[in-house]
């Protein structure tokens, strides 16, 4: 059997429920044929939206859908084959799992025999063959996503959609859930298309993480370059894991510039992507948190530091393998270092204890 | 709470909990039935006075007079044309409200207005219909005026056709309103994700709607079975007297002073009444339903 493409454009897609503002407003992307795609952004800022135009529930007010190839715009979900699996479910609470999965087949025509055998080939493949012939409620809520995904699944769509699948779970349950999809996906082989607001679990599962914000794409690119090469401060901020710092540029140097702040010394930034920098711009950069070392006042400075920075420990959280220090490096953002469990321990601070927070220069990343 | 610790006192919140349906039921439910359970089984003299004892004599007269089948057979035939004409347009009313009107405070609006006519009494509602069903009425000129007919119809009022008239005028609400209730309880992503399925708008009404209301639908069959098979006034007046049904029997026993044999036929329709909602509720689990 030949695989229907499932990639899909979206070209100039706006989308205003009221006629005034946009909820999403302009967005062009295209995601690769049987790529894991994940939306991310706050509550509000379109996502969801723009998954429920992709399925057919919500036409676009302007702006073309292309799945496959094929313009989708105005054609039922069916028709465009694609499924979608619902925040918090919908399951239907009156059928059985079995008859949960076969509906699709159910409203298809499909015989009653053909359409339980495929349910339970797919009852099978989300292994919940022995609740079978449970009702939803008496399913646990890992078990009743298994089941919604088997009823997105099982009409072979191209794409299946997600919006929010596991917002519903609790913390152990949703990285438990989190491979599930993963494994799902490969074994599928469709393109999926997953909302979310929860950022490790883009970066864990998505080969094309999607940032929005008010209704527009921040970011779109591989889970590692949004995560440690962010575009802006909006991306870098919500993506999480970077300090953020702004100054006006002191002065521009060949590969680098220095950004002037409360630091006798400033700080230096390779130029990078960054073009065009010149004195008395206001930029913001970005220092990965797992980046910055501390040091007490008086030593020296590891090799490849030229920025220090005197700050004061604010808090100190345990995490296991890492300690979070929150410093108050920058008046106004808040500045953290993730130290290693065991460089931490050789020496460790106390709150009000005044550090000298560094990092390689290279490691400072200008942003937009 | 730990009821183990003082039992008497926790028994005597739980009784606390229950007096105030325990008093209206009592004197308004429990001892009403138990007096006219009672009188089914004294002996009258004929005149409205009894004797108390106990005589099975009014239960063996009301099972092998005739009149009691074919009262039976009336009453039957009125619920179930009422049943059915108000489960349809009930059901519809309240799928257009919750499915169809988009905006909330319309939907009540438009529920509200349903109400509208129980603003006057059913003895208004039912006169009402004579301007519009009468021999003169409305729909006899239009119809003669279009030379459809060039007699009066006189089966339109004062005929078994007027009474379900009456009956489904009467009884949508107690239709339409569980209906609504549970319907609106349905998660509007239910049928996102039918339609998402690839159902047609009759499989979302046939395999998600329909059974999903089917509590409401219950309950609704429930107040209108027992309403109509506890009517006589609608029958009386819209049939002008052509027709009977059980309780007009007993009515006019109770006319003639027969009470003992008008107890005996309350209770033969009560236990009748019991057997009809007791197969409903054993069809549909309201009590689960509702707490769903």
């Amino acid at each position: 059997m030949k695989k229907d493409r499932g990639d899909i454009e979206l070209a100039g897609v706006c989308k205003s429920f009221d006629g005034v503002t946009n909820v999403v407003d302009g967005v062009n992307l295209r995601i690769a044929d049987g790529a894991y795609c994940c939306f991310i952004g706050p509550s509000g800022c379109g996502k969801t939206t723009i998954l429920r135009m992709i399925a057919g529930h919500e036409d676009p007010t302007a702006g073309e859908i292309v799945i496959g190839g094929q313009n989708v715009v105005g054609l039922a979900p069916v028709q465009r084959r694609t499924a979608m699996m619902f925040q918090s479910y919908a399951l239907f609470p009156h059928l059985t799992v079995r008859e949960n999965i076969a509906f699709a087949l159910r409203v298809r025509g499909q015989s009653k025999a053909d359409r339980l055998r495929a349910a339970d080939a797919m009852i099978e493949k989300v292994r919940l063959t022995q609740f079978a012939d449970r009702l939803p409620a008496q399913l646990s809520g890992g078990q009743q996503q298994r089941v919604a995904l088997a009823r997105a699944a099982i009409t072979e769509p191209r794409v299946l959609l997600l919006d929010e699948p596991l917002s519903a779970l609790d913390e152990q349950l949703r990285v438990q859930m989190r491979q599930e999809l993963r494994r799902m996906q490969q074994e599928l082989g469709i393109t999926f298309i997953h909302v979310t607001h929860t950022q490790i679990e883009a970066i864990a599962l998505a080969d094309l993480v999607v940032v929005m914000e008010q209704g527009k794409i921040k970011q779109a690119g591989p889970a590692r370059d949004v995560y440690a090469h962010p575009h802006d401060r909006y991306v870098a901020e919500f993506m999480g894991g970077q300090n953020v710092l702004s100054g006006r540029v002191e002065k521009v140097n060949g590969a680098s510039f220095v950004l002037a702040q409360a630091a006798p010394s400033g700080i230096e930034v390779p130029l990078q992507a960054r073009s065009t920098v010149s004195v008395g711009d206001r930029v913001d950069i970005a220092v990965r948190r797992d980046d910055v070392a501390l040091v007490r006042p008086g030593r020296d400075l590891p090799p490849g530091c030229t920025t220090s920075l005197p700050s004061r420990v604010l808090a100190i959280e345990y995490q296991g393998y890492f300690v979070k220090v929150m410093l108050d490096t920058v008046p106004d953002d808040e500045f953290v270092a993730y130290v290693p469990e065991k460089t931490f321990f050789a020496d460790p601070f106390t709150v009000g204890d005044v550090v000298m927070a560094t990092w390689a220069t290279g490691s400072a990343l200008p942003l937009a | 709470m730990q009821p183990s610790q003082n039992p008497s006192r926790a028994n005597l919140a739980g009784w606390l909990y229950v007096s105030p349906l325990v008093l209206v039921l009592v004197p308004f439910f429990v001892a009403p039935i138990l007096v006219v359970l009672a009188a089914s089984f004294f002996a009258t003299d004929g005149f409205g006075g009894l004797t108390p004892g106990f005589t099975l004599a009014s239960y063996f007269e009301v099972l092998h007079s005739a009149l009691t089948l074919k009262l039976y057979l009336a009453t039957i035939k009125f619920t179930v044309l009422t049943w059915a004409f108000t489960l349809i347009i009930g059901f519809f009313v309240a799928y257009f409200l919750v499915f169809h009107v988009r905006n909330q405070l319309l939907a009540i609006g438009l529920f509200l207005l349903c109400t509208v006519p129980f603003w006057t009494s059913n003895i208004i509602r039912m006169i009402s219909w004579i301007p519009l069903l009468g021999k003169e009425g409305l729909i006899n000129q239009a119809l003669l005026a279009t030379g459809v007919i060039r007699q009066p119809l006189e089966v339109l009022l004062f005929s078994d056709l007027a009474v379900v008239i009456a009956y489904v005028h009467q009884l949508t609400i107690f239709m339409i309103v569980p209906i609504f209730n549970s319907m609106a309880r349905i998660d509007k992503k239910l049928i996102e994700a039918a339609i998402d399925a690839g159902a047609s708008r009759f499989d979302i009404m046939r395999l998600i709607v329909v059974p999903m209301s089917k509590s409401g639908i219950a309950l609704g069959t429930i107040f209108v079975v027992s309403i109509v098979m506890g009517d006589f006034f609608v029958v009386k007046v819209m049939s002008g007297g052509g027709s009977a049904s059980v309780v007009s029997a007993f009515y006019e026993d109770v006319g003639v002073l027969q009470y003992p044999t008008a107890a005996a036929s309350a209770v033969l329709l009560t236990l009748v009444l019991v057997a009809i909602i007791s197969l409903i509720l054993r069809t549909v689990d309201i009590r689960q339903e509702i707490t769903r």
